[in-house]
């Protein structure tokens, strides 16, 4: 079976005829094209295909594409203003938050939520908020720095 | 007027140059190729870990509608590998399947539930062989030969003596003999395995993009698999989700994805699961290690005796250079006489392994870096003290014959040392707290690479034409290490430019120079040298050229980057106006730069193998672990880790420390919580919950301290720093946790469970030495 699936997509409403069982991650990167968001494992272990839905992180391997009806979902790629990026991605690049890439959507995304519900998370928030994303390049040390340097550039006024 | 001056980013902080497009999600991996009328490809696997094939039937899944095409084994005779010397490995399973999700068939359709369907419909008919599941089964007398160009199921056997033990062991006023088990660990990078192969059947040309850090490897392979004209095929990397070893060669996926398309005539889109990647493996074999040191009450070591298996899976890989660098890696870190080392590489029914990061050094660190502190503590010697009486002093050659030209390993103690505040706090600290020290090493690529052509050991060439924009091409595979970036900084350091003006183009066959690859942590030291070497050839081109514009002498020439002149008080020429002058007579720039090792460099004769462990430069690692354990849980906690590596110069401070904190933090999973497991062949740790990866919740603050002992050789002295704080971590972990409680642990890793069970040991064992205590007062009874 198959509906037709109305949400706002990083700003922009849109239709779209999918099957009932298809994932909100294959919706995303094989039918609209924003390969952006990243499949990492078989379901749920790694957070690579976190999105924003309605402002909350969620994993969209774990997320019918369908149950997005009227929901407001957002991807790494609405980030960023006027082209630049935005704070959560100037602290990943600037402090070597992001090495390989591939966990670095998901992380972002993590990040941008948290920056949305928490502008200043001490580091006990920040590792909590990204306790189910894997990373395997950083350790994390330059993830936690990129995080709190995405802080105070959303403090200066950047956009999370 | 303000003063000119020529752009500089060698010893900064730079962020990596292709950051912008992974950090906003344009960055494009393999599986993000989208083709129109692509075709998605599946594999068929073998349920059985040890069988003689009888029979591939594919009539049925042929017959599913949407099924566009079917490959074999009967489609392809070759074999591949690595080493020239050990390719026995089919892409699809032949005559024997050889672990339990060997790849016997493979499908494309139109799309992924169809050819997982059809892979679903695959009948594989075998006569079942006893299968050898560790390295003491298949060593058996009566094992059944897994290859039977491998008898016994002995890849590799190495055996040298340097110097006499026996007098060495005679010398010693303390010998110790301990055992050390290593589970196997696999790297699980985020990006799974994947490759898009598109066939042109009118021009038969093949071009495949695929995960890989070796695409020149992948192309030798491809056109043996295919049996097709190297010049018919293009192999390009995009951008690649981490590596750690696991695709320094070639795996079945890429070449089978070709063979796919081929058949249909296509393009394929070929991507692995979780579990299937987990399953092509290529981590680091379990090991077991028997160490015999000898200690002087100085410190000295007299003698080290090594003997060492690894299992090494079904197929032969890297393996006779993963025993081989076991053994020669014993060496290069401290000064050693009386060295035996026994070696045995096996062969068994598990997935096959490879080169994963710190290749074969690992594990016996882990065992030398143990006994060594364990045997200090019993002489009552600090285990900082016992390391100092034992360095090596550069240049020097070891009695492997390895070239030692830079060693900043006593930097790294002493920065460790004050740190960490080992004097002061070590043995004060709290109970269930503990401080842990260690060292490791590694090479800085191989001097002799493993396809040994003759060819310069790397090429890079430079472009420059009317725009200005300088365009460096290399075959160097970006895996999210940085060589993007090195090769940027390189060039634009050596011409005084802005790193803007330098675009670095990778990974694709039809227009890069040929390139090992990114492995053994070459890329930095051969490549970087071979840029360094371009961009001087370039410089002195643009040199000449303002020369003559000026009519002046080229060595009167000033270059400041953006400005060269002939003299403080000449206003000189723009960039763009040198670049007019210089293209005039021969148009187009193109200049290349090549770098050789030395022959000095290329290891020694003394045994068979001895060449493996040869490198131009070693990296040197101290490290400072401390640790809490929970006494009633058995859960150890990593509070801190101080770590200093001598990179020879960090060209980028930002991404040697990057590299350097996962190194240590890829040590910790090793360590404390990764081990793959199987039951009857079948890995039942195919998932990242199952092999349990540690989370940003459970991982410490790692503190760097960079060492520059300015390797003679190294580009701007640099040598590597991707590896060689990787081993360190794991003696530094089980020498703490001795500290905090008085245990130590040969068997890795050490998850709660194997604390807790050593702690009850220990208690009972307490227990059962002193007088029964007297029955608690129950009441009257």
């Amino acid at each position: 079976m198959a509906r037709i699936l109305e949400l706002t997509l990083n700003g922009r409403t849109r239709a779209d005829a999918v099957p009932d069982n298809l994932l909100l991650l294959d919706y995303l990167r094989e039918v609209v094209g924003l390969t952006g968001t990243k499949t990492g494992c078989d379901g749920g272990e790694c957070g690579a295909c976190t999105v924003l839905v309605d402002d909350r992180p969620r994993l969209s391997c774990l997320t019918l594409a369908a149950s997005m009806q009227g929901r407001r979902v957002d991807t790494v790629e609405s980030l960023g203003q006027n082209g630049r990026l935005s704070a959560v991605q100037r602290g990943f690049h600037e402090k070597l938050g992001s090495q390989c890439g591939y966990c670095t959507p998901g992380f972002i995304m993590a990040s941008a939520g948290l920056l949305r519900r928490n502008p200043r998370p001490s580091e006990d928030e920040i590792r909590a908020a990204l306790g189910s994303n894997i990373c395997r390049c950083t350790g994390y040390v330059k993830i936690i720095e990129a995080v709190q340097y995405a802080a105070e550039l959303h403090a200066a006024g950047a956009s999370p | 007027m303000n003063e000119i001056v020529p752009a500089h980013t060698i010893g900064s902080h730079v962020p990596m140059v292709d950051g912008p497009d992974k950090v906003s999600g344009r960055a494009k991996y393999t599986a993000d190729l989208i083709m129109p009328g692509m075709l998605a490809g599946h594999i068929a696997r073998s349920p059985y870990s040890h069988a003689e094939i009888l029979e591939v039937d594919v009539s049925e899944a042929a017959r599913l509608p949407g099924v566009k095409a079917i490959v074999t084994g009967a489609d392809c005779d070759k074999t591949f590998g690595v080493l020239p010397v050990a390719r026995s490995e089919h892409p699809l399973a032949r005559d024997k399947v050889r672990y339990r999700g060997e790849p016997v068939a493979a499908v494309a359709a139109v799309d992924d539930a169809t050819a997982r369907k059809a892979v679903a419909l695959i009948k594989l008919k075998v006569r079942e062989l006893p299968a050898y599941y560790t390295a003491r089964a298949a060593l058996a007398e009566d094992a059944v030969d897994i290859h039977t160009h491998r008898p016994g199921n002995i890849e590799r056997d190495v055996v040298f003596e340097l110097g006499s033990v026996e007098q060495g062991f005679r010398d010693a006023d303390l010998v110790r003999e301990e055992i050390y088990s290593c589970a196997e660990v696999c790297q699980n990078q985020m990006e799974m395995h994947a490759a898009l192969a598109d066939y042109d059947a009118e021009r038969d040309r093949m071009t495949v993009h695929a995960s890989t850090q070796v695409p020149y490897y992948v192309h030798l392979m491809l056109a043996q698999i295919l049996d097709m004209d190297m010049s018919r095929i293009r192999v390009i990397k995009p951008h690649v989700g981490g590596g750690f070893g696991c695709r320094t060669e070639a795996l079945n996926v890429e070449l089978i994805a070709a063979m796919l398309a081929r058949r249909a005539c296509g393009c394929v889109r070929l991507v692995t699961t979780r579990e299937e990647t987990f399953i092509t493996h290529r981590g680091r074999p379990e090991t077991d290690i028997r160490l015999k040191l000898g200690l002087r009450k100085d410190g000295r070591i007299t003698a080290v005796e090594c003997e060492c298996d690894q299992r090494g899976g079904a197929h032969s890989g890297y393996g006779i250079v993963t025993i081989l660098y076991s053994g020669s890696m014993l060496y290069a870190i401290y000064d050693l006489h009386n060295v035996k080392y026994i070696g045995r590489r096996v062969l068994t029914n598990t997935p096959p392994c490879g080169a994963f990061r710190g290749h074969g050094t690992v594990d016996v660190r882990f065992a030398f870096e143990s006994l060594l502190d364990d045997m200090a503590h019993e002489l009552g010697l600090d285990p900082l003290a016992v390391r100092r009486a034992n360095y090596l002093t550069a240049p020097t050659f070891t009695d492997n014959d390895l070239m030692v030209n830079s060693y900043g390993l006593p930097q790294c103690v002493d920065w460790v040392e004050q740190a960490s505040g080992w004097n002061e706090r070590r043995g004060k600290l709290t109970r269930g707290k503990g401080l842990g020290f260690a060292c490791s090493h590694y090479i800085s690529g191989a001097s002799k690479p493993v396809n040994w052509t003759g060819e310069p050991h790397a090429t890079v060439k430079i472009k420059l034409d009317f725009d200005g924009s300088i365009v460096v091409l290399s075959g160097a595979a970006d895996i999210g290490q940085g060589s993007t970036t090195m090769l940027a900084q390189t060039v634009a350091e050596v011409l005084g430019l802005d790193l803007t003006r330098i675009r670095v183009l990778t990974g694709d066959s039809d227009v890069v120079p040929k390139d090992n690859g990114s492995y053994s942590s070459r890329v930095t030291f051969m490549v970087g040298n071979a840029a360094l070497e371009a961009a001087h050839k370039l410089k002195a081109t643009l040199v000449a050229a303002a020369a003559r514009k000026l009519e002046a002498k080229p060595e009167e020439i000033e270059c400041l980057g953006e400005i060269y002149r002939a003299g403080a008080q000449d206003k000189g020429l723009t960039f763009n106006e040198v670049v007019t002058e210089a293209l005039k007579d021969i148009g187009t720039i193109t200049v290349t730069g090549t770098y050789s090792t030395i022959p000095q460099s290329h290891g020694g004769k003394k045994y068979r193998g001895a060449a493996i462990g040869g490198t131009m430069g070693y990296s040197y690692s101290a490290q400072v672990v401390e640790v809490s354990v929970d006494e009633d849980t058995g859960v150890v906690n990593v509070d801190r880790v101080w770590v200093a590596h001598d990179c020879g110069k960090a060209l980028n401070r930002l991404t040697v420390e990057g590299q350097v904190q996962g190194s240590v933090w890829m040590g910790m999973g090793q360590a404390m919580s990764e081990e793959t497991a199987y039951h009857d062949g079948l890995l039942v740790t195919g998932n990242m919950l199952d092999y349990r990866v540690p989370t940003i919740a459970d991982s410490p603050p790692i503190e760097v301290g960079i060492v520059e002992s300015n390797d003679p050789h190294g580009p701007f002295g640099a040598k590597e720093a991707g590896e060689g704080s990787l081993a360190a971590f794991l003696p530094a972990l089980t020498n703490a946790i001795a500290d905090a409680i008085g245990v130590r642990f040969n068997e890795l890793p050490v998850t709660p469970d194997r604390v807790f069970g050593a702690m009850e040991k220990k208690r009972r064992a307490s227990n059962a030495g002193k007088p029964a205590r007297k029955p608690a007062n129950r009441g009257a009874v």
